[in-house]
């Protein structure tokens, strides 16, 4: 019991020990489909789910975090979902985060009943990373692949836009 | 609008729909039988599923040395071989990866793993990476069971809790092996989990 109060106490911590980065921990995929449901209709969410043991991962949040800088904003919104085991967060995801200023919101969902979720993020994903989601209204996309570049992961965001009719962002610069 | 271009765009949609609605044929779904395989064990021998005469069915497991999740895995995949091969279900190991990529999966790094972890079943090496697309695995851990006649009958997730075994509520495998010992189908034949990807020289 005193170690679910440390525990408790610990992720409470959390958030100061990493300044200026927004950091949440869900046990619970019901609180990740809320984060979903907050981002407005008109905005293009864009969810990656990644791993720090996930090495093609760790390769394309450097793209992550360039998008969001050109991007994010009413047009687009970045949320880095980690899949880090939650037992070993002070020895790995928080590290991690310390290391690598990640710019977009970073989400360790610790939901262990994978079957269960899975398919509410996308019918077809098998579970995979990296794996990232593009929501925009009631439109979704999947790519299951790592983003071999930046250029890929923006055309490939552009692309859904073009395809459901929408417009694309425009940059904050470059 | 009920123009002809309509209708043939709409009888072209519902033959999409159609035609995209069947199995994948480019890999097994369950209910499809499997061909044997022929792979390099750790022990230097090369291992079939007909050598195992007297087997029932088999626990395959695409696995490898690497991976986190496939480590969280492995005691429990050494328990499922001590649980169910003297029941006529024994685990038959593949790893799946590239070692260019990943150089902690080469056969070499296979055998000391095998050697330090004691594996009580076979570990295979599929070097030229021709087995798993047939199986359709694509990440590590991926577990299958077979029937005596190499039918699928399950594919996916050992149980439904990586991290913490103590939590597990769904063991999949174990339950899709008890079903087939009772000559039952298995209730829940496919399941979805987070694991690596298999690692593969992009073409």
């Amino acid at each position: 019991m005193r170690n679910f109060y440390f525990i408790g106490l610990f992720t409470l911590l959390i958030p100061c020990l990493l300044s200026g980065q927004s950091f949440k921990v869900f046990d619970n995929f019901s609180e990740l489909e809320e984060r979903i449901k907050q981002t407005k209709s008109t905005t293009t969410l864009v969810i990656n789910f990644w791993a720090t043991w996930c090495s093609p991962c760790v390769k394309e949040l450097p793209y992550f975090n360039e998008l969001h800088r050109k991007y994010a904003g009413p047009d687009v919104e970045v949320v880095l979902v980690s899949l880090d085991m939650k037992s070993r967060l002070d020895k790995t995801l928080i590290p991690f985060l310390k290391k690598n200023k990640l710019k977009p919101e970073v989400i360790l969902l610790s939901d262990q009943d994978a079957d269960a979720w899975i398919p509410l993020i996308y019918e077809d994903w098998e579970g995979t990373i990296p794996a990232t989601v593009l929501v925009h209204g009631g439109q979704r996309e999947l790519f299951q692949e790592q983003f071999e570049s930046y250029a890929e992961l923006e055309t490939y965001i552009f692309n859904f836009l073009k395809k459901i009719g929408k417009p694309i962002p425009v940059s904050k610069g470059s | 609008m009920k123009s002809p271009v309509r209708m043939l765009v709409l009888l072209a949609s519902a033959f999409l729909l159609f035609s995209s609605s069947g199995d994948d044929p480019s890999h097994y779904v369950v209910g499809d039988k499997a061909a044997d395989i022929s792979l390099k064990n750790v022990d230097g021998r090369t291992v079939s599923f007909s050598d195992y005469t007297d087997a029932k069915g088999f626990i395959l497991v695409f696995t490898c040395n690497h991976c986190p999740y496939a480590q969280l895995y492995e005691q429990r995949i050494i328990e499922l071989h001590r649980k169910y091969s003297a029941l006529g279900f024994p685990v038959v190991a593949i790893n799946p990866n590239d070692p260019r990529i990943v150089p902690e999966d080469s056969f070499e790094e296979m055998v000391k793993r095998a050697k330090t972890k004691r594996y009580p079943f076979a570990y295979l090496f599929d070097s030229n990476q021709a087995v798993y697309p047939l199986f359709g695995a694509n990440r590590t851990p991926h577990a299958y069971v077979l029937d005596k006649n190499l039918v699928v009958r399950y594919i996916g997730a050992i149980d439904d809790n990586a991290e913490t075994p103590a939590a597990v509520n769904r063991k999949y495998v174990e339950s899709a092996v008890d079903a087939l010992l009772r000559g039952e189908r298995p209730e829940i034949d496919f399941t979805r989990a987070i694991g690596c990807t298999i690692k593969r020289k992009r073409k």
